[in-house]
């Protein structure tokens, strides 16, 4: 038996990756320590960043890639993907996290960014990227530039799940009506959504996004990991919603559950007793800066 | 029509659940024991073999999957699901559980991390032309034991194996639009229903 060339990188190999996520819960976590408990609560992947979101809203500050010490200590503490955050156009953060092995990178808004026009041009990686979207324009956008998974933006750091609920149900009533479009009308809805043709042409044939779309931005109970499941997501990312909650380990796995057990109310309702109190969250009009406004 | 269920607890099991559909089976999404009342065979997917451990446990699919494939339920296994199926899984969790009914020894990431990710055509008995094999973040089988047949191997390691009901692959047949090795398990399917 034979075998040909291989080839690292591909889209395929790339977005295969995120199809692997599928239907699990990737965790912030901001120490080795965090990062066990979540392995341990049975997270599909870590999202390795300096401060969770609601300290990064609280702080203020230049919000940037975590320490390299740090992700790295993160790396050899757990076996599950470890992934890690740059700021929008920052390709720089990225070919260090790429250097250091990192399996995922987020080009996140929650971060601050470090271009206001452009976003990284993601085929110059090996590593697989993900973004995040508010709409379907902006979500083929970062797919043309080489996005392997999109996310909802959702509002980070808030335990508030409204706005991911508005990205979600935008992005996936937009896909609808795509998949409803004749050929003449695709070219319309690529200059509205401002978005490349054949892209659209594709979510019209497909009826879905080329790449998995996850939900991010607001998750802090298994309720709202089972709303964002039910309306179209595909797996979720959780914040700063465990770990800034009472007793993060058993609100971590409830979450884990709820995510595979997502239609199920009564798996939902027993894994959301005894849970101890989520992070206490905060309303939109309260807050001052929308990370979701961040990215072109 | 064969009744084929695609353990659904996390992982790729949409990309199962697409390629089988595309041959003449029923597909049923396994969550829960009962998701495996008269199913003709079972696919484990790819995905985070922990998690999928954990979730196997705490829905009580892990006893009945297990007594079923011991029992002769043809099943397939890919990337995680290879690691569900092996007798010895090495840099596992300690509580990471495998249903042990397919005498290989594997290594979790043993092909590394993402970056080492990769594709590549081999040839697998039983297909005529080569087949585009997805490797991501891979199992390396280390160890094959006797009554395991080898049906593929890159640089010299074997990635595709077959005992009487157990098919596995330490790739992803399901990531690409060849459903071949999909058709391979089926045929293990109407064989096992013939000697019943």
């Amino acid at each position: 038996m034979t075998s040909t060339s291989s080839n690292s990188g591909s889209m395929r190999v790339n977005r295969g990756l995120a199809e692997m996520l599928k239907g699990g819960v990737i965790m912030d976590v901001v120490t080795p320590g965090q990062a066990k408990i979540a392995e341990d609560a049975g997270a599909c992947a870590v999202m390795a960043l300096e401060r969770v979101p609601a300290d990064i809203r609280r702080d203020g500050g230049v919000a940037r890639m975590s320490d390299v010490e740090m992700i790295e200590g993160i790396q050899a503490s757990v076996s599950i993907p470890v992934m890690a955050k740059v700021r929008i156009g920052h390709f720089v953060e990225a070919q260090i996290l790429q250097s250091l092995g990192v399996d995922f990178i987020d080009e996140s808004e929650v971060l601050t960014p470090a271009d206001e026009a452009h976003h990284i041009d993601k085929f110059n990686f090996t590593v697989p990227f993900v973004c995040g979207a508010t709409n379907l324009g902006e979500a083929l956008r970062r797919i043309s530039e080489g996005a392997c998974m999109i996310r909802s933006k959702g509002e980070a750091g808030t335990g508030n799940i409204v706005e991911a609920v508005r990205h979600l149900r935008s992005i996936i009533g937009d896909i609808r009506r795509i998949t409803q479009a004749d050929s003449a009308e695709l070219f319309d809805w690529a200059k509205k959504l401002q978005a490349p043709l054949p892209l659209v042409q594709e979510v019209a044939e497909l009826g879905w996004l080329p790449v998995p779309m996850f939900c991010a931005g607001g998750i802090a109970t298994p309720a709202d990991a089972a709303l964002a499941m039910q309306l179209g997501a595909e797996a979720v990312f959780v914040g700063s919603g465990i770990f800034k909650s009472d007793d993060p380990a058993p609100r971590a796995r409830a979450i884990v559950e709820a995510t595979t057990h997502f239609r199920d109310a009564s798996i939902l309702a027993k894994v959301s007793r005894g849970l101890g109190a989520p992070m206490t969250g905060i309303a939109m009009d309260e807050i001052n800066q929308r990370y979701a406004e961040r990215g072109w | 029509m064969p009744i084929v269920g695609v353990l659904a607890l996390q992982g790729a099991f949409h990309a199962h659940v697409k390629a089988l559909s595309q041959l003449n089976v029923e597909v049923r999404e396994v969550r829960l024991p009962h998701d495996l009342d008269g199913v003709d065979g079972v696919v484990l997917p790819g995905g985070e073999s922990t998690t999928m451990s954990q979730l196997l446990l705490s829905s009580g699919v892990f006893d009945v999957l297990t007594q079923r494939i011991a029992d002769g339920l043809p099943t397939m296994g890919t990337c995680a699901g290879l690691i569900l199926l092996a007798e010895r899984v090495l840099d596992a969790r300690p509580d990471q559980v495998s249903c042990s009914v397919l005498d290989v020894t594997v290594r979790r990431n043993g092909y590394g991390r993402q970056i080492n990710s990769f594709e590549t055509d081999i040839a697998v008995t039983g297909l005529e032309t080569p087949f585009t094999a997805v490797f991501i973040r891979a199992p390396i089988i280390e160890e094959v034991g006797g009554g395991v047949e080898i049906l593929a191997v890159h640089n010299g390691v074997p990635v595709a194996v077959a005992s009487q009901n157990v098919l596995a692959a330490s790739f992803h047949p399901e990531l690409t639009s060849d459903v071949r090795f999909h058709e391979l398990f089926l045929h293990m399917i109407s064989s096992a229903s013939t000697v019943r």
